[in-house]
């Protein structure tokens, strides 16, 4: 964890944070560990010379997929609202927010 | 603003698009709807759940992209994650660091340019209403959430730092939402929500200064908050820094009633957003033919139908400042055609933009339905004197009600029949007669004298129950003190 660029144990108590995460002080290792090693396969890949070839967005070759607008039925109210664990005037309850929205 | 001191200030200003359905699913786009009726597996987040672009939406803001003068890119979009339940994905769906529109600029009617970074596509959020004791968020025990607006298409449009005052600030705000109206991709009402401005703002000693540290102002629901609260946050940022503290990078919140700007959070405690590739949308690549096809769409910018109301004003004999105004009103709602139509067919620009800007403009909707011809045929009788003002404008509110009409039979069932020269004459004669001292002292001339003729006038008006024609009743007054 002293390698410079690597991920450390810090990084992932951030990011646990930002997800609203409440990890252990042994998962904080664990997933530590964990992520270090995908984040070294991904900077195998960095290390290559990909000089002249160009950002690639997406695993297929295609681009421009749209619909047209037209309306199409949605779901019935009282369907979505019975998925909630808490409804008040046909809208979501939601547990008390901390922070604004962005 | 204090002397010694300049501010700064861009504007990020989101754009609600007025597709027929949202950004990635088929949910209607209805503002005002039962709260949860418009909503699908799409835009509720539900696991299994795909977007798919709205066709539509990409083309309003390739509009919006061309009347703001962007180079049209090729683009991606990415989840921009977050923890708040406004969004039931956990994320928003963005462009980030490849927009569609970029490096435009937007000129304002003061001559001056401002320019425009981005104008990106982005989903709006669902509305979070907060419920407790206080009514505020921070007193608040829970939330109420109605995702209706989750998912519907947003243009995001980031100016340049480039704006020096707060009038500047609202102008650009004003034009800008003039050129969303006219390029057909919003409704530009801010008091609904579907135009929403943000304004960075920081200040400096002099041009040459590298920017100050700046904050963000959120809640603006009209141009005029717009500029009250960047006058208000440069004043702050500028007593701050003479009394030897630093501004603090922050977003705050403006508060209408009592007019100043609230911190709300601090760059310390900013969202990380951890951006990435939306895995689930594929790029977006317009060709030229696409864009030109878009392009060819776009009616006339605000910009060009001033300067053609402005044109036909100069061919007239000129433009005065009081007329420039009435241009920009008259375009701003909308009612230009009218002006050009009366013109083409020979009534006075003058006469046509004070008919259109201080008559039809009092019920601007009216005036957008109202039949052209039936407007024109009315100014040519106004014109000729067929027709008095005070007659004129009478008829005008029977059309603009009516939604058109035949202005030569509504005159005469009114019995508005202009007068003779004879009895108008003679009517002009009788009130001389009956005031004879005033009479006196116009004949004196000189400018005491020449500001009777206002008085004989609405004398004769009055008389005539406003029949008569104002031009000629001044002939006939400088005849008979000549004579
Ligand atoms: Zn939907």
């Amino acid at each position: 964890m002293t390698e410079p660029g690597r991920l450390t144990r810090d990084d992932v108590a951030h990011v646990a944070s930002l997800a609203r995460l409440h990890l252990s002080d042994e998962e904080l290792d664990l997933f530590t560990g964990q992520l270090a090693e995908v984040l070294d396969h991904a900077s195998d890949v960095a290390s290559l010379d990909l000089a002249g070839v160009a950002p690639t967005a997406h695993a297929m070759a295609v681009v421009n997929v749209l619909r047209p607008d037209e309306v199409r039925p949605g779901m019935d109210r009282e369907e979505v609202l019975a998925q909630a664990p808490s409804v008040e005037d046909h809208r979501f309850r939601v547990p008390r927010i901390l922070g604004e929205a962005p | 603003m204090k002397p010694g001191w300049e501010m700064v200030v861009g504007l990020e200003v989101h754009c609600e698009l007025k597709t027929d359905t949202k950004l990635f699913c088929g949910c209607p786009n209805m503002f005002g709807d039962e709260p949860n009726t418009n909503v699908c597996p799409v835009c509720l987040g539900l696991p299994g759940s795909l977007p798919v672009l709205n066709q539509k939406a990409v083309e309003m803001a390739m509009a919006i992209g061309t009347a703001l003068n962007c180079e049209i890119r090729p683009s991606t979009f990415h989840r921009k994650n977050y923890f708040y339940p406004d969004q039931a994905k956990d994320y928003q769906i963005s462009q980030y660091d490849e927009p569609i529109n970029a490096n435009g600029h937007l000129d304002l009617p003061d001559g001056s340019r401002v320019g425009i970074e981005r104008a990106h596509m982005e989903e709006d959020t669902g509305k979070t209403t907060h419920a407790g004791t206080s009514g505020r968020i921070h007193g608040a025990d829970y939330s109420l959430v109605d995702y209706n607006r989750s998912g519907v298409p947003l243009v995001e449009i980031v100016s340049a730092p480039d704006m020096r005052s707060s009038a500047q600030a609202r102008a650009y705000a004003t034009e800008l939402r003039a050129v969303l109206v006219a390029s057909g991709a919003s409704d530009g009402k801010m008091e609904e929500g579907s135009m929403r401005v943000d304004a960075n703002v920081s200040v400096r000693r002099s041009a040459g200064d590298p920017f100050g540290t700046r904050c963000e102002i959120k809640n603006l629901n009209s141009v005029r908050s717009l500029g009250r609260s960047i006058d208000y946050e440069a004043d702050r940022q500028i007593a701050l820094l003479e009394s030897g503290e630093a501004v603090v990078q922050q977003t705050r919140h403006w508060d209408e009633d009592a007019g100043r700007t609230v911190a709300l959070r601090s760059k310390e405690e900013a969202y990380d957003y951890r951006y990435f590739l939306e895995p689930d949308l594929v790029p977006l690549v317009p060709d030229a033919e696409w864009v030109e096809a878009v392009a060819a769409t776009l009616g006339m910018m605000p910009a060009t139908r001033r300067a053609r109301l402005i044109d036909l004003l100069i061919d007239g004999g000129g433009a005065s400042e009081a007329q420039v105004d009435q241009v920009a009103t008259v375009v701003d709602l909308g009612l230009d055609d009218l002006v050009v139509a009366a013109v083409a067919a020979g009534v006075g620009s003058g006469l046509a933009l004070a008919r259109t800007a201080n008559e039809a403009a009092t019920d601007a909707d009216a005036a957008r339905r109202l039949d052209s011809g039936s407007y024109v045929a009315l100014l040519t009788m106004e014109g000729a004197g067929t027709l008095t003002a005070t007659q004129a404008k009478a008829l005008l509110v029977d059309l603009l009600a009516d939604g058109g009409g035949d202005p030569v039979a509504m005159a005469k069932a009114r019995g508005f029949e202009a007068m003779s020269e004879d009895s108008l004459a003679s009517t002009v004669a009788e009130v001389v007669v009956t005031h004879p001292d005033e009479w006196e002292r116009y004949c004196e001339g000189g400018e005491k004298g020449d500001k009777l003729a206002g008085f004989f006038t609405g004398l004769v008006m009055k008389a005539t129950r406003g029949r008569a024609n104002g031009k000629a009743v001044a002939v006939e007054l400088e005849r008979l003190r000549g004579s």
